[in-house]
């Protein structure tokens, strides 16, 4: 089977501090791979290191071409569409500017995003900083799918959103996945379960298990070593303590942004 | 009459400033990269450099024998007939020549309160040259309007001056980064205003106040003292670097040091980066009127010029040249900018430049293209300015 | 009452003049972290090339004029530009180098002119209705006020419609807010980091041109005086933010000219703005937004 993204001995840092050590995997052409392991054990920041949005070294191969050395704009140009954790919609630019900002192909495919996310056609006109976080989620991916990417790099979509929203984000990105390979961290179990084929699990900066989605959710005793849950677990009742003070690393935009 | 006094934690922690210490030779040595580590948001190329900084050198006793043999060859110039053509007008005991010196030792004890500030706890103050004009203009009034003498005026305006940096300096660090700066920059610029204005009479507008002497001791006065008046710089000088040596070592110092790293993680071990950010502002602006004093009994005036603006940048761009973080390091940029500029100035008028093209001679003979052209190449090539490549020299050296 | 109105059209001449430095300096600042301190060094390019110009053609005749605005403009644009390339742009990053580097090219810059056109203040004069007055409500306006608010007012809107209506102005707004997000969506942030010092640029050797005439002469020293201002409008405003520049500008400029009348001590009055605002809100009236 061939891979799009091949990632080899890719290492990242953060503010001088290693926050990616040596991690190595790669991502089928076709399906959905995801990127699972507890809080704050590097799994955004490897995202951001395939990006060049931290510093990283190592190697990255995008069908084959080494990207490991381009500065960001162009590894998305190639084709590689970023859904970002948090969202990071512009807040201050209304839904359609969102969009219009974040086209790159001479035809984008208006078409698919308003079909998926129908809520963002009535609101087009509306600032982006005053949609609920679920529409800003739906946002965030819509920017990501009016191109033809060659690979969906996608950071904890539902992160923090209702139930229904989740049903609703995971169709989506379900339907995404038919044209195009994703790349997916995600927490939420339930999630993974029904989109994910295969899994790379993240520990301590490393990776710590590769393998058949369906293979690691069977093992709970895996799935509790690893992430830390029961995987009976309701994914909603987790979410709370995500994201504990001083648990996740300085996000790159922190440290990028940091301005005298 | 001494500020540091006042810090809460207390006197150097012995434990904390034995050569044990990686941080405390870091700022000593001016490790690679020291300018980008050093800014207010050091950027993670800071960072980096410094995790690949070289590993402490063993120190003791070293640095204070270094300084002291400095401050014994410097004290006895006068009494010598040193000759350096090019770079000294004269011989060392020549009253033009120890003026210049004078001047050149009174400008690296500002630059390392401006040290303090900016290389120590990251703060870009664009208003350092407040505190040293109300160091001078302050004792040239109490002079001038009172009958005090020398010591208890200038206790009086030291005491004025550290209300003032306090007051001063508690409004602007309600902001950091680049509104700090704006807001240092418009008060000192305020402090300019009211110089140049003349407002109320006191400050002599443009003219500014000259030195009366009749309340000063007559060693500093006449042109022949012109070495006592050195040797005032020189022990201003060695004060502020004690001043400063210590207030790095102490508690309050390197807690300052590690707010410009992480002001969260300070406030996670207990600590208020507010109010130790006031005080370091306060020391820095104490020390930076004291010099002013002095710099007042050297140039026998206080003028508008000395409070504004251009005199925060000049400072700024001494510590740069020096390299950001490193005492000695501001020490030798301010001597090598204050020669620098009085030797070009003699340069610009010499036959030489004035006979050359109009495209050479127009940029010669101004000074400060000179200087900020140095400056401006320093920052592009040069990180870590004159300290960083000594270390880098010393680092190669020892590869070998 | 003529006093009073005389006063404020003044004001809003001087508020106009710094508005056009804080513009360009908020969209820098905004867009790129830096604090551009050889700000002041475009306008007064833009002052002596308008200068020079005007000589040359005609100092008195409104086509020498209007040669001299747009070749004045025209300067301050390609100094700006020249900067971010040469010295900003292989800093990119490290804002506090590329502050240091402005810092540095203002002292170079502001020597140099010194070199070339000395150091005292050159008087100028220009089209001659710029010298007459105009009544309103029985003050006599001098008309360069006018001038100025006109050009400022026309950059404000010029500008927001850039930033509305174009694709860069798009990019420029985002960036504002976040510009690690623009070039993750593959956009080269970095095209319209030269493009804001351009337009920043012109704004200040427009400014320049008209602070010319404003004051009535050009000296080397005229942007760094106008610069100081600027800064404090700019923070006043919220740093990134166009229109709260605009309405800085006023707020700072208008109650200065009062002061000054009244009191003798219009400076003092800026600063004083500028600490309130500060201890009231410290991100400035109105936050980071590039409109």
């Amino acid at each position: 089977m061939s891979a799009v993204l091949q990632v080899e001995h890719l290492s990242a840092s953060i503010g001088g501090q290693q926050v990616v050590e040596d991690v190595s995997f790669s991502v089928p052409a076709t399906g959905v791979t995801a990127v699972l392991g507890r809080n704050g054990v590097g799994k955004t920041s490897t995202i951001k290191a395939i990006l060049g949005l931290v510093e990283r070294s190592g190697t990255v191969l995008l069908d084959g071409e080494p990207i490991d050395r381009e500065p960001t704009h162009r590894i998305v140009q190639r084709g590689v569409g970023y859904v970002p954790e948090d969202r990071e919609v512009f807040t201050a630019l209304t839904v359609e500017e969102n969009l219009r900002l974040a086209v790159r192909d001479r035809e984008p495919r208006r078409e698919l995003v308003e079909a998926l996310f129908p809520d963002l056609v009535r609101r087009s006109a509306q600032r982006a900083g005053t949609l609920s976080g679920g529409q800003q989620q739906m946002l965030s991916m819509a920017r990501a799918l009016l191109n033809r990417n060659r690979l969906l790099l996608v950071d904890e979509p539902t992160k923090g959103l209702a139930p229904k929203i989740v049903t609703e984000l995971a169709t989506a990105l379900q339907e995404a996945a038919r044209t195009v390979p994703v790349l997916l961290v995600e927490q939420n179990l339930q999630v993974i379960e029904q989109l994910a084929q295969d899994v790379v699990v993240i520990d301590g900066g490393r990776v710590v298990h590769t393998g058949p989605a369906a293979e690691l959710l069977g093992d709970e005793a895996a799935v509790r070593r690893y992430l830390g849950v029961h995987a009976e677990q309701p994914p909603t009742a987790r979410r709370s303590d995500d994201d504990a003070p001083g648990a996740q690393p300085p996000t790159a935009r922190a440290a990028e942004e940091a301005r005298p | 009459m001494n500020t540091p006094t006042s810090t809460p934690t207390g006197a150097a922690d012995p434990a904390t400033t034995s050569d044990a210490r990686p941080e405390a030779v870091r700022a000593d040595d001016g490790a690679p990269g020291g300018a980008g580590a050093t800014g207010p948001t050091a950027g993670r190329t800071g960072l980096r450099a410094r995790l690949a900084a070289p590993p402490a050198r063993a120190r003791g006793a070293a640095p204070w024998v270094g300084a002291a043999v400095t401050a014994v060859v410097l004290a006895v110039l006068p009494l010598l007939d040193l000759r350096v053509p090019g770079v000294l007008p004269g011989p060392t005991y020549t009253p033009g020549t120890l003026h210049l010196l004078a001047l050149c030792l009174l400008y690296g004890a500002l630059a390392l309160s401006y040290h303090l500030l900016y290389g120590v706890a990251g703060m870009l103050s664009f208003g350092h040259a407040l505190y040293f004009a109300a160091g001078a203009y302050g004792l040239a009034v109490v002079l001038q309007r009172t009958d005090l003498p020398l010591l208890t005026g200038a206790a009086l305006v030291l005491v004025g001056a550290v209300v003032l940096a306090n007051l001063v300096g508690a409004i602007s660090l309600r902001v950091t980064g680049v509104s700090f700066a704006m807001v240092t920059l418009a008060f000192a610029q305020a402090g300019n205003v009211v110089a140049r204005r003349n407002i109320g009479g006191w400050s002599g507008g443009e003219e500014g106040v000259g030195l009366r002497t009749a309340n000063v001791p007559d060693w500093l006065v006449g042109v022949a003292d012109t070495r006592n008046v050195y040797w005032l710089a020189l022990a201003v000088l060695a004060g502020v670097y004690v001043v400063v040596t210590w207030f790095q070592r102490s508690r309050a110092g390197h807690v300052v040091e590690a707010t410009r790293e992480n002001e969260l993680r300070v406030r996670v071990i207990g600590q208020q980066p507010y109010l130790i950010r006031l005080l370091t502002f306060a020391v820095a602006g104490a020390l930076a009127a004291v010099v002013g004093m002095a710099y007042l009994l050297l140039q026998s005036q206080a003028v508008p010029t000395i409070s504004s603006a251009d005199l925060t940048i000049t400072l700024l761009v001494m510590v740069v040249l020096g390299g950001v973080g490193s005492r000695w390091g501001a020490v030798v940029g301010a001597v090598l900018y204050t020669l620098l500029d009085q030797r070009l100035s003699v340069f610009a008028s010499s036959d030489l430049v004035q006979g050359l093209p109009a495209v050479l001679h127009v940029p010669l003979s101004e000074p400060l293209f000179t200087l900020g052209t140095l400056f401006v190449l320093v920052v592009l090539f040069m990180p870590g300015g004159l300290a960083g490549a000594a270390a880098r020299l010393r680092q190669g050296r020892r590869r070998r | 009452m003529s006093i009073t109105v005389l006063l404020l059209i003044t004001g809003l001449g001087l508020g106009a003049l710094y508005f056009l430095v804080a513009s360009g300096l908020s969209l820098i600042y905004g867009l790129m972290g830096v604090l551009n301190f050889a700000h002041g060094a475009f306008l007064t390019l833009g002052a002596f090339i308008g200068f020079e110009v005007s000589r040359a053609v005609g100092a008195t005749t409104w086509p020498g004029f209007a040669v001299a605005v747009v070749l004045g403009a025209l300067a301050g644009a390609a100094i700006a530009a020249l900067s971010e390339l040469l010295l900003i742009r292989p800093l990119y990053q490290r804002h506090i180098e590329q502050v240091l580097v402005t810092v540095g090219l203002g002292l170079v810059t502001v020597a140099l002119y010194e070199g070339i056109w000395g150091t005292d203040p050159i008087f100028i004069s220009g089209p001659a209705w710029l010298d007459r007055t105009t009544s309103v409500l029985g003050a006599n306006v001098p008309n360069d006020r006018f001038l100025a608010i006109g050009a400022a007012v026309a950059v404000l809107v010029g500008l927001v419609l850039f930033l509305k209506h174009t694709r860069y102005g798009l990019v420029i707004r985002a960036g504002v807010e976040n510009r690690a997000m623009v070039t993750a969506l593959g956009i080269d942030v970095r095209r319209s980091f030269t493009l804001v010092f351009t337009i920043g640029g012109a704004a200040a050797g427009l400014g320049g041109v008209l602070a010319s005439q404003y004051f009535g002469y050009v000296s080397a020293h005229l942007g760094g005086t106008l610069l100081i201002f600027a800064f404090i409008v700019t923070v006043i405003g919220g740093l990134g933010s166009l229109t709260g520049a605009a309405l800085a500008a006023v707020l700072v400029a208008v109650p200065q000219q009062f002061a000054n009348y009244y009191l003798g001590i219009g400076d003092l009055i800026a600063v004083l703005a500028l600490a309130l605002v500060l201890l009231v809100r410290p991100s400035g009236l109105m936050g980071a937004k590039a409109a």
